[in-house]
């Protein structure tokens, strides 16, 4: 099989290939790696995807069922010996001694390390541009962000510089940048994939999920991603097993449009939501009613509007007590010359976080500070409360949620960087889904200015498989051509 | 930074708008909503069981600094 050939292939199908025997796990891994080794060499002058490339082609055979296929993975998991920085100076020259859960059971699957990907650090951000690696650029125009946190990841998939690649989401680090590449990303529900050995943001949001090329690849990986880990105490049992989805047709299937998300009540402006992007929804609801589904425009969720405040407490304040582990004492970063202790700690820290992190950092200890707690932490999860009964209420009446992604197409570098609350408003309509711990997944829908949109469903709690038929059925419905990207 | 932190405190300052009197704060956003134990999908703790850790070597192979000894974590005096 040409290179060519090779990269035309999706994942699933890449594996069907691998265990027919028309394509070895080698050739698939070396058409890969030579390209992911391209991308990091050329670092800024390509799309600067990555941190890290594997420098061998493993020998041997993988084992089934994944037999090899080549895997990127965000740079914030844990791999044994591999560069792990979350995007992040002040864990420069980390190797982990151990590997994220995730990570391990796609490898046990018979996945392949390809390489690790470029990310905002500590995943805040939606624009990939608060690297220590410098920004990503997104495949469909180089002057353009490709979301983020997981931009590294969602550019390598739609670049095809890897097959598939394993991104985290806390507020929308999946979906966001898998809409404006033009490529799938689910988040699943909270605690059905371990956190085991992800460098934390915030914890009760953090979530792992795959980025990929199809709805199919998605099922895929997300099936040798769940379950409970005796090393992740929030971990859940999935009760069933992730089938790869088969649908066809909608009929019968119930989609709510909440008013909030969807710019029905104030004709996008309240949410920011560009025309051109509700074009490309709306044209996607008709493509849902023509395979059957019942479009139900009546449903509510009455607090999505505060969600995005809810978030920028509860987040905040969970990644300033999560990044107290970094100290210049047990690894990566330490300034040098340092007077005393105080001294160490405080110039490390000055010298190894970049400013989002720090505004974060800063924000989430004024949330937790004496006397404001209860103002601010306690007050957002009640909020997040009535946030996941509005969800609860809402699929009562219906099966499904749509909305769009995000509420443009990618924008351009440096157009959002001096406005901290313009980029959250990048994930106004992710959060509310993030705060309710359901899964959601964003298919592509189509194009505006020639640039991806990006379609968001959400399904109660461990309702993935309903999600993913539902995806897959609108996916072959849309069509969308995702090869320019691909060159 | 500090006009940049005003505008996010003026956003934040919408939880303000929501009467949540009686309304219970989340712990586990997905376990919240489900019937407790004996369900299989709810969280629960491992058994309290001793199991062995990192060795110690490992543990401090990726310090910037370690003691002479070999033994700890090494870092400036407190009050030099």
């Amino acid at each position: 099989m040409s290179d060519a050939e090779i990269i035309g292939l999706s994942a699933t199908e890449a594996a069907a290939e691998i265990e027919a025997g028309s394509l070895s796990a080698q050739e698939l891994f070396e058409a890969y790696r030579g390209r992911a080794a391209s991308d990091r060499a050329a670092g800024e002058g390509g799309l600067n995807c990555f941190t890290w490339v594997a420098e061998d082609v493993p020998d041997g055979t993988a084992p089934a069922p994944l037999g090899g296929i080549p895997l990127a993975v965000k740079d914030l998991f844990c791999t044994e010996g591999v560069p792990s920085q979350s995007g992040s100076r002040i864990l420069e020259g980390y190797l982990p001694p151990y590997t994220a859960t995730a990570v391990s059971r796609l490898t046990e699957a018979g996945a392949t390390l390809l390489a690790k990907t470029n990310q905002d650090e500590f995943a805040m951000g939606s624009s990939t541009e608060n690297s220590a690696y410098g920004p990503v650029l997104n495949p469909w125009n180089r002057e353009r962000v490709p979301g983020g946190s997981s931009g590294g990841s969602a550019a390598a998939v739609a670049a095809a510089l890897a097959p598939w690649a394993l991104g985290t989401d806390t507020g929308g680090s999946i979906r966001q940048p898998a809409a404006l590449c033009g490529i799938v990303g689910l988040k699943p529900t909270y605690g059905s994939v371990s956190r085991y050995g992800m460098i934390a943001f915030a914890s009760s949001l953090d979530q792992a999920g795959p980025l990929t090329r199809d709805v199919t690849d998605a099922a895929l990986m997300l099936r040798h991603l769940v379950g409970r880990d005796a090393c992740d105490a929030t971990s859940l049992a999935f009760p069933e097993e992730i089938a790869l989805p088969s649908a066809e047709r909608l009929d019968g299937v119930r989609l709510g449009v909440p008013a909030e998300l969807s710019g029905a009540s104030t004709g996008g402006e309240g949410e920011g939501i560009e025309a051109g992007v509700l074009d490309a929804f709306r044209a996607s609801l008709d493509r849902a009613a023509e395979l059957g589904a019942e479009i139900v425009q009546s449903i509510s969720l009455p607090h999505a509007p505060q969600a995005l405040a809810a978030y920028y407490v509860l987040a905040p304040a969970e990644a300033s007590s999560n990044l107290a582990r970094f100290d210049g004492v047990r690894y990566g970063l330490r300034a040098d010359d340092a007077k005393d202790l105080l001294d160490m700690y405080t110039r490390t820290r000055h010298d190894g976080f970049g400013a989002e992190v720090k505004r974060r950092i800063m924000l989430g200890t004024y949330a937790l500070s004496s006397g404001y707690y209860d103002a601010f932490y306690g007050r957002a999860q009640r909020v997040r409360t009535k946030i996941a009964e509005d969800f609860r209420a809402a699929f009562a009446e219906v099966d499904l949620i749509v909305t769009p992604t995000a509420p443009t197409v990618a924008f351009k570098l440096g157009e959002k960087t001096g406005d901290p609350l313009q980029m959250y408003l990048n994930d106004y309509c992710t959060v509310p889904m993030s705060l309710a711990g359901i899964p959601a997944i964003s298919i592509p829908c189509g194009l505006s200015e020639g640039l991806p949109v990006g379609l968001q469903i959400a399904a109660p709690a461990f309702g993935e498989n309903r999600l993913l038929d539902a995806a897959h059925a609108l996916e072959r419905a849309i069509g969308f051509d995702s090869s320019p990207a691909r060159r | 930074m500090a006009r940049e932190l005003s505008a996010v405190l003026d956003h934040i300052a919408k939880i303000e708008e929501l009467d949540l009197d009686g309304v219970a704060p989340t712990t586990h956003v997905v376990a919240d909503a489900m019937p407790t134990d004996p369900v299989p999908t709810h969280p629960r703790l491992r058994a309290d069981e001793p199991r062995a850790s990192l060795p110690r070597e490992v543990a401090l192979a990726q310090a910037p600094a370690i003691s002479g000894d070999g033994e700890g974590f090494l870092v400036p005096s407190p009050q030099a």
